[in-house]
């Protein structure tokens, strides 16, 4: 089964799966959560030695890698809970209000 | 009309719903093995312990727990069961909400005892009633036999795909739970070919199609959504009792409704009555018809869904109602449970009867004849005068 969920916050109470149970593994790859996050993390890529602990340590597999090198924190899916900015041993990650860091993007 | 084979015993009702249980031959049972537990779990330990079941029984450490484990089962795939009465019913709490949230099929036969304070344990509607709006199925039981019957035809109205709800078999503690009634038990084959085999929607083993049980409902919010997938449940859930109560009525003879009733026809005032009570009650009312006294009798079987369509069918031509609750909602006035759901059923309907309420059997008080008899005296000059002197009356209580 594969449910298609981009309009779930549409559905009337009759599209709704009984009981909640979700048949459609792994498809909370679709449900974004990074719209939770109050602290965004900016990692300093001058002082970052890519340890990959943060990458090991994120609850959310939101830090990405590629070729055992940190590529980016994925926001769709990043809390900002913080734990990668607690563990980094250079302390590489500073964790920055959201509204300021959209802010500075825009 | 083949009747299928049976056995007639003399059973306590605790022995009786142990025997059912035995028969349905569950997949599992959680139960927490001290009291307020009853000997419905001592007797299905028993079976458990003698070979008699294939059940997995699992003793856990207080009813939360066994009402956690049932969740496990179920969401497992398993047919499950459990058992309890009074605080064990109240410290499930929580749980009752889940079970019925996640649209768990389960069984579980509850005594009808009070909850404290003061410390009292003996019979009353409190226990259950607490839970009325858990999104539980509830089916009262009048003696040994129905508490057999409703528990055997629990699982196939738990189970049905319409319904998908967990159901309790209420039975009043001690007047039925220990009391030894002669019954009819049927064969065990028979009863294997009713419940049939458990066919889950789902379950967390199947490893080839993997399932979520329980996720959050997101910060969307589909909770609301869910809630009414509950209702509706329920809405379908009269015809899945009536069907079930017809097809075990073919098999036994003894068809179930959603109630019974009692010489309406002809009378012109009745009383509704929940649980062991409705036989004292049968009694009187027989006895003062046959003095040609228009009187008659419900005694409600479904209460959870609330039957209101067939009792408001039932009831409109009569000129007076006197609904027995053996619980108070607290509620400043409003009267017992049943009597507030009656009332507010009868509503939008232009004709209807006046309603007096007769709050009984609190904390295990008696219910003799002669108090029945004083409330269909006082109801039949209610029906008589037209007028309502006391709507909500203590029936039993010293004052």
């Amino acid at each position: 089964m594969s449910w298609d969920i981009s309009n779930i916050g549409q559905w009337t109470w009759k599209e709704h799966p009984p009981g909640a149970v979700i048949k459609d593994p792994g498809n909370s790859r679709q449900f974004k959560t990074g719209g939770w996050r109050t602290l965004r993390p900016i990692r300093d890529e001058e002082i970052c030695n890519q340890c990959l602990i943060c990458y090991m340590f994120c609850p959310d597999s939101a830090i990405k890698a590629a070729g055992e090198k940190i590529t980016t924190f994925d926001l769709d899916f990043c809390k900002g809970c913080g734990i990668c900015a607690e563990e980094c041993p250079q302390n590489a990650i500073e964790m920055v209000d959201e509204s300021k860091a959209q802010e500075a993007v825009e | 009309m083949v009747i299928a084979k049976s056995n007639t015993l003399a059973l306590q009702g605790t022995e009786a719903v142990a025997l059912a249980m035995k028969q349905i031959n569950p997949d599992m049972v959680a139960a927490y093995p001290i009291t307020p537990q009853t000997e419905i779990v001592q007797g299905f330990s028993q079976f458990v312990a003698d070979g008699e079941v294939d059940t997995h029984l699992v003793n856990v450490e207080s009813e939360h727990s066994a009402m956690s484990a049932c969740i496990g089962g179920a969401s497992a795939g398993g047919r499950v069961m459990t058992a309890t009465s009074s605080q064990g019913l109240a410290l499930m709490w929580e749980l009752l909400y889940i079970a019925s949230g996640l649209r768990l099929p389960m069984v579980m036969p509850n005594v009808n005892r009070t909850l404290s304070a003061p410390i009292n344990i003996h019979c009353d509607h409190s226990d259950s009633m607490g839970a009325r709006d858990a999104g539980w199925i509830h089916l009262f039981s009048e003696n040994a036999q129905e508490a057999y019957d409703n528990t055997l035809q629990a699982v196939r109205i738990s189970e049905h795909p319409q319904v998908r709800l967990p159901v309790m078999v209420l039975l009043d503690g001690f007047i039925i739970s220990h009391s030894l009634d002669r019954m009819e038990s049927l064969e065990d084959s028979t009863v294997k070919e009713f419940v049939d085999v458990f066919k889950p929607e789902f379950s967390l083993l199947d490893a080839k199609t993997p399932t979520c049980i329980g996720a959050f409902d997101g910060l969307y919010g589909y909770f609301f959504e869910f809630k009414r997938q509950q209702e509706e449940a329920m809405r379908n859930a009269f015809q899945v009792v009536k069907d079930v109560g017809k097809e075990y009525g073919e098999l036994t003879g003894r068809p179930y409704g959603v109630f019974e009733a009692f010489g309406l026809e002809d009378a012109e005032f009745a009383i509704i009555v929940l649980g062991s009570a409705a036989g004292t009650v049968r009694h009187e009312v027989e006895c003062m018809r046959s003095r040609g006294i228009p009187i008659g009798m419900i005694k409600l079987r479904l209460f959870r869904p609330f039957p209101a369509n067939e009792l408001i069918e039932a009831v409109s031509h009569l000129k007076a109602v006197a609904v027995f609750d053996r619980s108070d909602t607290f509620a400043g006035g409003m009267g017992g449970p049943v009597f507030t759901d009656l009332r507010s059923a009868l509503y939008e309907s232009e004709k209807k009867p006046l309603m007096v309420n007769y709050i009984y059997g609190l904390g295990g008080r008696d219910l003799p004849v002669e108090l029945i008899n004083k409330a269909a005296t006082e109801l039949e000059q209610v029906a008589q005068s037209g007028q309502v002197k006391e709507k909500i009356n203590y029936l039993g209580l010293k004052e």
